[in-house]
């Protein structure tokens, strides 16, 4: 398994990581290949527990109230052979003024019969901020199912801020649920970028639930779909009747070329008549004078393409 | 004869409908080298249509014509394979790009690097050089930043559709610097309505309905404008 540890290392480089952050004693981490947990390191005001099972792996996460946790927690996931299978339970609690930043690194570089589940329930506090952002890499195989699901609530004036992205090699079949509860003054900010091709199969659902005043909600994806690949983005912002004041905003936008398929499903649910949420979905082609402007500047028709789509998946 | 040889673009007899309707009616004009040509007329006289179809646009396939750029036929060519050969175009109204910094979009223009200086040259400072090409930038904005890229692409042949709309009255001098500093490679198509515009031009048409109303001086087609078509209701005085 210590050739596993290397590739996943190796991987992780790719991917623009550094194993220097790795050996840094003021810096989180969390490496696991598999159902294996190989490396792991706390800070001073985080509580960082691992432990194998059978057919899964346990993580508790706890941040001590009060504590604004540094550097960012660096968590590489993967496995390294063709097929395996890897789920992940997370248990996190932001406590009360606590603060963190966890970027989590996912790679399946060589996927042809994987399964990669993660089941996270989040409990922020008041006054607390919590950014996850979560990068995959996958390699040409497709072969691979991704099911993360999560249950983030916020306190009173929290901040979260996840950012999921699968922009490298093939998709293979995502399910994304994502359910996410803020309280008075609370903002969720979710963004999803994804890249299908191949015959890729994209499902995301991520849903807002604004239950406290004030409390703000923004859910956005990117998500372009090419080859045979489809899409399936539904979208849900919910503002309760208590949330008196809450603003929110649904933002899709999917591309779709060549014999790619792609549905968006924004969802609006007002209770407070001093709630307001709007959302915009469009999906389509890449536009043609967007296309026309970069041609006349020298670029071939495909050069222009990519430069569009790099854009709107940045 | 001697002035045909210094044409770096000839347009015969260009014919073009679109919906059905015939919006460029048998133009025939040529621009020299390193001079700039003005293409003055009212809303709909068919200025846009006649810049999309020098540049290539496939909705804008002329029906019949040829348009000739330094002696050879590019009718057919694609709009890459136009700015390829040299020819690039302002749009009236430039597109927004999700995700795409005023560096990296400059960048995309400009063969030499330090991009910094054509944002200077259109009233900007570098500080814009990290905002997108977005719907964050205001309309003049945008128009600045799209000038920029193409003073970065030193054109053979500028296609300026409109440089003026959308930024304030006080920057016309920037358009004549603009127009001036792209002169220097090369030559310049100026789409206006705007008379004083129309003036910092070296030959000019006057364009109504899709026609050529009169070709000339630019000091001439600007005094006839002013007499005959501004006041023209319809703003169809073609036939002078
Ligand atoms: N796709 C189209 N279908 C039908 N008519 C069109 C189409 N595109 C342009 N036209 C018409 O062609 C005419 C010329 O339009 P064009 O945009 O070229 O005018 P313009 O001189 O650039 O006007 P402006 O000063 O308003 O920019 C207009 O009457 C316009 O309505
Ligand atoms: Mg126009």
């Amino acid at each position: 398994m210590d050739d596993a540890y290397g590739l996943l290392l190796k991987t992780y480089r790719r991917m623009g990581g550094s194993e220097s952050i790795l050996r840094d004693e003021r810096v989180a981490h969390l490496v696991i290949h598999g159902n294996e947990v190989y490396s792991s390191r706390a800070v001073e005001g985080l509580v960082l527990d691992s432990r194998s099972r059978a057919d899964g792996v346990d993580v508790e996460l706890r941040v001590k109230g009060g504590y604004r946790i540094e550097y960012p927690v660096h968590m590489c996931f993967g496995i390294i052979p063709e097929e395996g299978e890897q789920r992940i339970r997370l248990n996190a609690k932001i406590e009360d003024g606590a603060g963190i930043k966890i970027l989590s690194h996912c790679m399946f570089p060589n996927a042809e019969r994987i399964i990669h589940e993660m089941d996270a329930i989040v409990e922020i506090g008041d006054r607390a901020d919590f950014e996850y952002l979560e990068r995959h890499y996958h390699g040409e195989g497709g072969g691979i199912v991704v099911a993360p699901r999560a249950k983030i609530s916020l306190g009173d004036h929290s901040r979260l801020y996840t950012e999921f992205s699968i922009l490298d090699g093939r998709v293979g079949k995502l399910r994304m649920d994502y359910d996410m509860e803020a309280g008075e003054g609370s903002a969720i900010e979710a963004l999803a970028k994804v890249l299908g091709y191949g015959d890729d199969e994209i499902t995301i659902r991520e849903r807002g639930y604004l239950r406290g005043r004030n409390s703000r909600g923004l859910i956005k994806s990117r998500i372009v779909v090419k080859g045979m690949a489809m899409s399936e983005v539904i979208s849900e912002l919910i503002a309760d009747k208590g949330a008196e004041g809450a603003r929110g905003h649904v933002d899709c936008v999917e591309l779709v070329m060549e014999n790619a398929r792609a549905r968006a499903i924004p969802l609006v649910d007002v209770w407070n008549e001093r709630a307001k949420i709007t959302h915009e979905a469009s999906i389509g082609t890449v536009d043609k004078k967007q296309l026309n402007t970069l041609m006349s500047k020298g670029l071939s028709k495909e050069e222009a393409i990519d430069v569009i789509v790099k854009g709107y998946l940045r | 004869m001697a002035m045909k040889d210094r044409s770096i673009l000839e347009v015969r007899n260009l014919n073009m409908s679109r919906g059905g309707r015939s919006i460029l009616r048998d133009l025939s004009f040529s621009v020299e080298e390193n001079r700039v040509y003005g293409v003055l007329g009212p809303n709909g006289a068919g200025k846009s249509s006649l810049a999309y179809a020098l540049m290539g646009l496939e909705e804008y396939k002329p029906d019949s014509g040829e348009i000739i750029y330094q002696g050879k036929e590019i009718t057919e060519l694609s709009i890459s394979e136009r700015a390829r050969m040299g020819i690039t175009m302002l749009w009236q109204e430039p597109v927004r790009f999700e995700g795409l910094s005023v560096r990296d979009y400059l960048g995309l223009c400009s063969r030499d690097g330090d991009v910094r200086e054509y944002l200077l040259k259109v009233g900007l400072d570098e500080r814009y050089l990290e905002r997108n090409v977005d719907d964050t930038l205001s309309g003049g904005e945008r128009k600045r930043v799209e000038l920029a890229s193409i003073l970065a692409l030193k054109p053979k042949l500028a296609i300026l559709d409109e440089p003026d709309s959308g930024i304030d009255i006080i920057s016309l001098d920037y358009i004549a610097e603009i127009v001036y500093e792209l002169k220097k490679h090369g030559s310049v198509i100026l789409i206006t309505h705007n008379e004083d515009v129309a003036m910092l031009s070296d030959r000019c048409l006057l364009l109504c309905d899709g026609f050529i109303v009169k070709e000339g001086e630019p000091g001439e087609i600007v005094s006839y404008f002013k007499r005959k078509c501004v006041p023209c209701p319809t703003k169809r005085e073609r036939y002078g």
